[in-house]
């Protein structure tokens, strides 16, 4: 179980705990472990782990022959790197092969906010979702990457997760079964349709409680699953609003945004998208700095549904 | 002599076997990558036809050794070596790189019986050949990872981060044979991207390194067999070889890295695989 409210953590200590029974996890990394907690597998399974140097590249194909040898490696980085970095090396000795290795994108987004751009992801979903056989990923919250955690070890293919560096606080239900490509209903609006992914969920969930107060009852969907989109369900869950909002914390193309835009194209709902427009991070002493600068906060999701609806 | 000249003889007329096979897919005016194709022609030979342990019965079986071409694009010497064993049919050989046919332009794991892996993007599969190697000594499996390199392909990045993290992780149970023939895609070796000492560079990563003349079948066999031996860490088998070996139009030439041949070099061809045979059984 979940020492604390921190994803990554949770990442890692779920992996110790289901490395227990699952020999087949093997952990590669490469010189972040301690920041991407995939070290802890290390303290529980040397023999499993791999340190694989400053060498992403190399670390995602040795991923591919070990999937190939019958393992579930999961290959762990910054979101830019394990993403970027490799990216080729997924394309052609991952995804192709559609192999059983799952990639960790950690520190993703702005969450590592004192390193600065060249730090920060910004396309790793566009990168990710665009590859045919990837599964992308993207929790918001620590109950909710460890039942993730457990249903990429129990699927077959390809995955991608996006983890927060920050602690970020708790809003999924321990309790709720969970599967990969469900979109989970945050709260119940006849407005608006929120549709976020990560901490946009609970900034989400924060404007509605605010639009609440004006009279405006906005639902808020959680879309942890952003490859494959489940369409169907995208649909029903814009049964009855008058506008869509997509907030995610990721360039406004090729990420969550676009792709629901393109799902939707026959709805003739009107969308709003809110993320990063098009522009590298920066540095910042804290996280909030940053969500604040590039309008990540919950009123920027609450003036995104007060401008769907006008 | 260690080895008997009846094995020997009988790999020299495999090799050629696996030349007549490699012609038999590029016929005239049929694009092909002929040169690297047949500068690793022995080995691959050696290799598949007595070194490894293959199961065409069950081209997944767990016990046995494993063949990466990380250089792809010479994947039909490996073709010329599988349906030679029985991976597949030979009429497969006539619709290679075609829509219908199993035998891809690149390997391609999930069409063709015996490839292991997708490689083709060059610098790749020595890496997929170690977290293979990783996986199987986990398993406590003997069974062993052969990967076979391009010398232009050792210009890419990720050869030497995957050289360094074989030694790092003592891959004892991964061979790397590197097809040293000199031409790349549009010149030599020497001319594109001069990567001298190549033997002093595997050594300085931390391998075993054997060289050999890579047309020479007892020197490919002793290689073989020390490669196997060795236990301390990966080896790698630099092999002198010569780009569009046995075929004197195409040898050295960077043209027949990737090229049709014509109605009268396709003669001279066969005509140079006679007498290669004539050669070899007298």
């Amino acid at each position: 179980m979940r020492s604390s409210d921190s994803l990554r953590k949770t990442y890692g200590e779920t992996l110790v705990e289901l490395g227990k029974e699952n020999k087949d996890i093997v952990m590669l990394e490469a010189d972040l472990g301690n920041s991407t907690m995939s070290s802890l597998f290390l303290g529980a399974y040397p023999e499993r782990y791999f340190q694989m140097g400053i060498a992403e590249q190399n670390m995602a194909s040795v991923g591919a022959g070990l999937a190939l040898a019958g393992k579930i490696p999961f290959i762990n980085s910054f979101a830019v790197f394990a993403s970027g970095r490799a990216y080729d090396q997924i394309r052609s000795s991952i995804t192709i092969a559609n192999l059983n290795v799952k990639i960790c994108g950690s520190s993703a987004g702005l969450s590592d906010f004192g390193d600065g751009k060249t730090h920060q992801s910004i396309d790793d979903i566009a990168l990710m979702q665009v590859l045919p056989n990837m599964t992308v990923l993207s929790p918001c919250d620590a109950v909710e990457t460890e039942q993730m955690v457990k249903a990429m070890v129990e699927n077959h293919g390809p995955m991608y997760i996006r983890i927060n560096r920050n602690d970020l606080p708790v809003v999924t239900d321990a309790s709720e079964p969970y599967h990969i490509g469900k979109m989970l209903l945050m709260v119940e609006g006849t407005d608006v349709v929120i549709f976020a992914t990560g901490v946009m969920v609970q900034k989400s969930m924060e404007a509605a409680a605010e639009l609440a107060k004006e009279g405006i009852s906005a639902r808020v969907v959680n879309i942890s699953t952003i490859k494959p989109l489940d369409t169907k369900a995208l649909i029903a869950f814009t049964e009855g609003v008058k506008g869509v909002v997509t907030a995610e914390e990721h360039n406004v193309i090729g990420g969550l945004g676009s792709t629901v835009a393109s799902a939707l194209s026959k709805s003739r709902l009107p969308i709003e998208m809110l993320g990063i427009e098009d522009e590298y991070g920066t540095s910042a002493e804290n996280y909030e700095i940053l969500l604040k600068h590039y309008g990540l906060e919950s009123e920027d999701v609450a003036q995104k549904v007060r401008d769907v609806l006008k | 002599m260690k080895y008997s000249t009846e094995l020997i003889k009988d790999l020299r007329l495999k090799a050629i076997q696996v030349r007549s096979n490699i012609l038999e897919m590029i016929p005239p005016g049929k694009v092909g990558h002929l040169g690297g194709s047949s500068s690793a022609a022995d080995f691959m030979a050696a290799l598949y036809f007595h070194a490894m342990r293959v199961n065409k019965n069950d081209p997944k079986d767990p016990a046995r050794d494993r063949m990466i071409m990380s250089k792809g694009h010479a994947v039909l010497v490996q073709y010329a070596c599988l349906v030679e064993l029985g991976y597949f049919d030979r009429e497969e050989l006539d619709k290679v790189k075609t829509f219908e046919g199993i035998l891809q332009g690149h390997p391609d794991m999930d069409r063709t019986p015996g490839i292991e892996a997708v490689t083709g993007s060059l610098g790749q599969g020595l890496s997929v050949a170690l977290g293979m190697a990783l996986g199987l000594t986990l398993d406590k499996s003997d069974s062993r990872v052969w990967a076979v390199l391009g010398d232009g392909e050792l210009a890419e990045g990720q050869i030497w981060e995957a050289a360094m993290a074989a030694a790092v992780h003592k891959a004892s149970n991964l061979t790397a044979i590197i097809d040293l023939n000199g031409v790349q895609a549009t010149s030599t070796t020497a001319e594109i991207f001069p990567i001298e000492n190549i033997v002093e560079k595997w050594k300085a990563f931390g391998w075993n390194v054997l060289e050999i003349d890579g047309h020479d079948m007892p020197q490919i066999l002793q290689a073989i067999d020390e490669a196997k031996a060795y236990t301390a860490g990966p080896t790698a088998i630099v092999a002198h070889t010569i780009k569009g070996k046995c075929f004197p139009f195409a040898e050295g030439q960077a043209k027949y890295h990737n090229a049709a041949m014509t109605e009268e070099e396709y003669e001279t061809a066969w005509q140079c695989i006679q007498n290669m045979k004539s050669e070899v059984e007298a």
